[in-house]
């Protein structure tokens, strides 16, 4: 048996393992791995995501378990200070010897501070670990407890200063990006895209200043500023450095290893070190005189690795790609190839639209046949696709501008499905994962959804970057297939949600026991137990304290969850209209029950911060002056927005406000699919949004126009038009036929506009269906509609007016203590919940 | 972060040093749960009437560190008894504390026992 060390338990070293491990000849090696972090290796790529949530667990690679069922000793905490090469062994900080027969070195890099008089001051930090975001946000923390207009600065405007950048600022601090180049990720981009990208980066609030050195960090203890020359000084509070990565390469060159001279281990294409039995791989190593900064080079050095200990021969390519796309949600940055024409092969061919924050640039080779490189900024969703062409030398459109402005003139585009590339095409660079391999683990190996496929070839796991395209594959193989994917709605009900609500209503179910008795099995869970309450909802207008366990818990609980357990309470303002007095009656109890109070993007008034205990309290008062539920928890109607119309406006063509408050309180409690929200404008000029709304009604000249199925949030969609100029009556109708249609037959979570978009024939249909009744269905959907509306009940009532209701809103069973586990935070003249622990 | 967690360790049925005596069986909700308070610690109690059992496992959610699994929903996932977190919706198996849809750290499950019309958690 012969051993392996490995010093360092980051991404690589990580990789190694799990590499070897897949191979049936690690049973003959015993593997030692050495972290000197306190953790098992986590996902580095993903960082900046530990500033939301806090959560290293979500980022580890694999946990220890994983180690002990591999064999692998993992020892953690553990620096290991010297390599003793004529022995064969290593010590560690603690003084423990180990004998090895391979020593890989996966010690990564470390960030790279410039010598900066004054960096050593308080309230500088890197970014690098999970124990330099804890500290970068306890420092955080303290600045806006002590100071209101705390500022932050990021030294370095790279792929890594941006992601802080935007980390700092989400944080609460005025946030500057600090860059010695004249542009920002001067290593992908040119000047013009790094304008675009400024611009958005502005946008978000984020400060850019290029072409500064910083020549002194001011401060007496603590940073105080950052001085750019003689009457420049930028005050700061805190600055984090994002400067560069130092390959960590001082075991090898203590150890006498051939090290390079700007740093970095010095290896061959076989990872292989100037000593025979050492290797080393990831951040720490050069190779081709180059430290790649990027995961999945390190991942392929790390099977190289693995292929020649074993004793087969294997070596890295010689083209090693270095394409990119920043992680900032909202930004849309790319770069690949040779983005900058640094080998001046190609032409490039650019477009620009300063309206829409585009900029898209591609390099072609000078006759015309391959793609180089390119950048892309503002939209990258073809990044994947061209990244695809480059990589594999496909051939590229005889209008190479096709690339990036789409096929104009008729004629549909020469390439463009995942389907067309060739199978050897690395689609997951990351796992090194083919388009053949993906399609077949569909085609061969019976895998038939997205997750069976990243489990059985691991693509998408790394960086992530790769998972349109694989979704793609995966979805144009079956379909190739000739496979419908059928939508169920989990392994206990192998029904879509519209057969499972014509089941339901025909066997006249009325509780979840019952409906696992019909068409079930199992035991139920978090998927059908809410679309079971969604559907007896929309059948009887059951509220959810029927059958309370059965609900979402925000349902459960008539109240939405916050990030630290407490609810909010939002009583339903129909229309916005409010009155003096009720805003002072709000103002009363929000004070009394001490809630972060604020107006809601909704047009109403949301109080956050209420524990359990309280909310049958502070509900009770809210009735006693005359306020309902909002069912701002539910998937029901939340608002129908309105403007003042013609009430007040001299604009108005109607009274809008009187006809969203009717409809509001028509609607109010009818529970769907996903959430409704209405809209009602005065007039053209739209002040509601009322497009932006699953149903909108505008004020024009002789009535109403009625849109249906837009929305907001993450897919924008403008509502389409199902009818004209119609009377109050018929709007009323058409939406009611229009309301019980999609609650019918939509699938769970399915909005308006994504049920309109599956909805074969589209509006064109719906108004068929809605306007001339061509299925003969109206007069039982305005049945049910007027069904609903008759049997409405603020659910908050029923709970207030019963004492064994009220019983499920305490904290504990046992107890009336209180969940001493919630602290909040003074924000402002309010109150925020700490942050995550 | 680590120290909260720290404090909840699975009780296995034969470790029982004393049963803690919770509260009545109608204190529980059918196929529902409910947080108990013993010591310093808040144990979920769940009254699992489709699995014919009762579960106890931990109210503190690992992901986010808040103190409410008790308010999640129950359900199976391939026979094996689970909760979902209210928070994320992460899924725990109630027999093992094991995450069953991520890589979370197991959380830690406590043996219940009824007598007499009430709910024991088993303690060490
Ligand atoms: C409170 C509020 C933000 C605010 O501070 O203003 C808010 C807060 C939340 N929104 Fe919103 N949304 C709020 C107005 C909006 C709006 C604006 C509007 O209604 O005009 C939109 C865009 C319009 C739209 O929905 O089309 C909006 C689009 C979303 C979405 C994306 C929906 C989509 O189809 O893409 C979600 C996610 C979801 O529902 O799945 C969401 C989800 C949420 C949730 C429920 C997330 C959650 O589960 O915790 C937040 C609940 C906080 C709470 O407890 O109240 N919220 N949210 C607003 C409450 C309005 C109200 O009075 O009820
Ligand atoms: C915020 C951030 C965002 C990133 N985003 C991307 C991205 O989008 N795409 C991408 O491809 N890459 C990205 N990267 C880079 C990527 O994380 C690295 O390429 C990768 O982590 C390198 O892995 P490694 O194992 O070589 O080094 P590391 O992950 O640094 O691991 C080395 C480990 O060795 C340990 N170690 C060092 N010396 C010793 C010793 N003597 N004894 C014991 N242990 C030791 C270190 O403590 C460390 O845990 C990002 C990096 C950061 C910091
Ligand atoms: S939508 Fe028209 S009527 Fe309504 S407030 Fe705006 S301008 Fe006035
Ligand atoms: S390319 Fe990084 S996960 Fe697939």
């Amino acid at each position: 048996m012969k051993t392996i060390l490995v010093i360092g338990n980051g991404m690589v070293g990580y990789k190694f393992c799990e590499k070897l491990m897949a191979k049936s000849e690690s049973d003959n090696y015993k593997v030692i791995v050495f972290g000197e972090e306190p953790r098992p290796a986590y996902d580095r790529v993903h960082l900046s995501e530990y500033f939301a949530d806090q959560n290293a667990e979500r980022l580890s690679m694999a946990p220890r378990s994983w180690y002990e069922e591999n064999n692998i000793e993992l020892i953690t905490n553990e620096r290991v200070t010297d390599v003793h090469r004529a022995s064969k062994t290593i010590t560690t900080i603690n003084d423990k010897e180990y004998i090895y027969d391979y020593l890989v070195l996966a010690t990564g890099s470390s960030a790279f501070v410039p010598p900066i008089p004054g960096v050593e001051k308080e309230g500088v930090f890197v970014y690098r670990t999970i124990e330099d975001l804890d500290a970068t946000m306890a420092y955080v923390a303290k600045i806006k407890s002590q100071k209101p207009d705390g500022k932050a600065a990021i030294l370095g405007g790279g792929l890594l200063g941006l992601e802080a950048g935007k980390a700092i600022i989400d944080m609460g601090l005025e946030t500057s990006v600090v860059e010695f180049a004249p542009r920002l990720m001067p290593r992908q981009l040119d000047n013009e895209a790094s304008q675009v990208l400024q611009n958005k980066l502005e946008a978000l609030g984020i400060d850019i200043l290029l072409n500064k050195g910083t020549q002194n960090i001011e401060g007496d203890k603590a940073i105080t500023g950052m001085k750019f020359s003689e009457n420049e000084t930028l005050p700061v509070d805190m600055l984090l450095v994002s400067a560069g990565i130092r390959p960590r390469d001082e075991l090898a060159k203590t150890c006498g290893l051939e090290v390079g001279t700007r740093g970095g281990i010095l290896v061959t294409n076989n990872m292989k070190t100037s000593d025979d039995s050492i290797y080393a791989i990831g951040e720490c190593a050069l190779l081709n005189q180059m430290i790649y900064g990027l995961v999945a080079p390190g991942y392929d050095m790390a099977g190289v690795a693995v292929d020649n200990i074993l004793g087969d021969e294997a070596l890295m390519p010689s083209a090693i790609d270095m394409s990119t796309k920043l992680k900032l949600s909202g930004i849309d940055v790319a770069s690949f190839g040779d983005a900058l024409n640094e080998a001046k092969e190609s032409e490039s061919i650019v477009y620009e639209n300063k309206f829409q924050g585009i900029y898209k640039k591609i390099n072609v080779s000078k006759d015309g046949k391959k793609l180089l490189g390119g950048i892309l900024v503002g939209d990258a969703s073809d990044y994947n696709m061209l990244h695809q062409i480059f990589l594999n030398g496909m051939a590229i459109p005889e209008n190479p501008e096709d690339l990036i402005l789409g096929a104009r003139g008729g004629e549909e585009a020469s390439f463009g499905s995942a389907l067309d590339l060739p199978d050897s095409a690395v689609v997951c660079s990351c796992e090194a994962v083919t388009k053949g391999q993906i399609c077949c683990s569909v085609t061969e190996d019976g895998n038939e959804d997205l997750a069976s496929v990243v489990a059985a070839t691991k693509a998408t796991t790394g960086c992530g970057g790769c998972k349109p395209m694989v979704t793609d594959l995966v979805t144009e193989t079956l379909k190739s297939m000739g496979k419908v994917v059928k939508d169920v709605i989990c392994d206990h009900f192998q029904y879509s949600r519209q057969e499972l609500y014509s089941i339901l209503k025909v066997k006249k179910v009325t509780s979840f026991d019952e409906a696992l008795d019909a068409c079930g099995e199992g035991k139920g869970c978090e998927l059908c137990q809410p679309a079971v309450s969604s559907i007896l909802a929309s059948l009887y207008n059951h509220t959810p304290n029927k059958e309370d366990v059965s609900q979402d818990s925000n349902d459960k609980f008539l109240a939405n969850i916050q990030r630290n357990g407490t609810y909010s309470v939002v009583p339903r303002i129909a229309g916005g209209e409010v009155t003096p007095e009720q805003l002072i009656v709000l103002g009363q109890i929000g004070k009394k029950y001490n809630l972060y109070t604020k107006i809601t993007g909704g047009a109403r008034i949301d109080f956050f911060g209420a524990e359990l205990n309280d909310l049958p309290a502070i509900w009770t008062e809210l009735i006693a002056e005359g306020f309902e539920s909002g069912h701002a928890y539910g998937k029901s109607l939340r608002t129908v927005k309105s403007c003042v119309g013609s009430t007040w406006c001299r604009y108005g063509m109607d009274e809008s406000i009187t006809f969203a408050i009717e409809l509001e309180n028509r609607y109010k409690g009818l529970r769907s699919p996903h959430k409704i929200k209405g809209g009602v404008s005065g007039c053209i000029r739209e002040c509601a949004e009322a497009r932006g709304k699953d149903f909108g009604i505008i004020a024009v000249e002789g009535g109403w126009n009625l849109y249906v199925c837009g929305n907001g949030g993450a897919t924008p969609r403008h509502a389409e038009l199902l009818a004209e100029q119609i009377d109050n009556e018929t709007v009323v109708k058409y939406l009611d036929r229009f309301l019980i249609y999609y609650i019918e037959t939509a699938a769970p979570l399915m909005r308006t506009a994504a049920w309109l978009d599956k909805l074969e024939g589209g509006i064109e249909q719906l108004k068929k269906v809605v306007v001339e009744d061509s299925l003969g269905i109206n007069a039982e959907l305005e049945a049910q509609m007027d069904l609903l509306v008759d049997a409405y009940e603020c659910e908050w009532k029923q709970v207030v007016e019963s004492d064994t209701m009220k019983d499920r809103f305490s904290h504990f069973v046992n107890s009336d203590d209180r969940d001493d586990n919630i602290a909040f935070v003074p924000m402002r003249d309010q109150k925020m919940p700490e942050l995550w622990k | 972060m680590d120290t909260l967690q720290s404090k909840y360790k699975t009780v296995k049925v034969d470790e029982v040093k004393e049963w803690f005596k919770a509260a009545p069986i109608s204190a529980f909700s059918v196929n529902g749960g409910a947080c108990v308070k013993y010591k310093d610690l808040q144990i979920a109690v769940f009254n699992f009437e489709r699995f014919n059992n009762w579960y106890a496992c931990q109210n503190l959610s690992p992901a986010k560190n808040e103190m409410v699994l008790s308010r999640g929903m129950l359900g199976d996932h391939k026979g094996v008894p689970k909760i979902a977190c209210p928070l994320l919706k992460n899924t725990f198996s109630l027999e093992t504390g094991e995450n069953l849809n991520g890589d979370l750290e197991p959380i830690a499950i406590y043996p219940v026992k009824i007598k007499d019309g009430f709910v024991y958690i088993g303690t060490h």
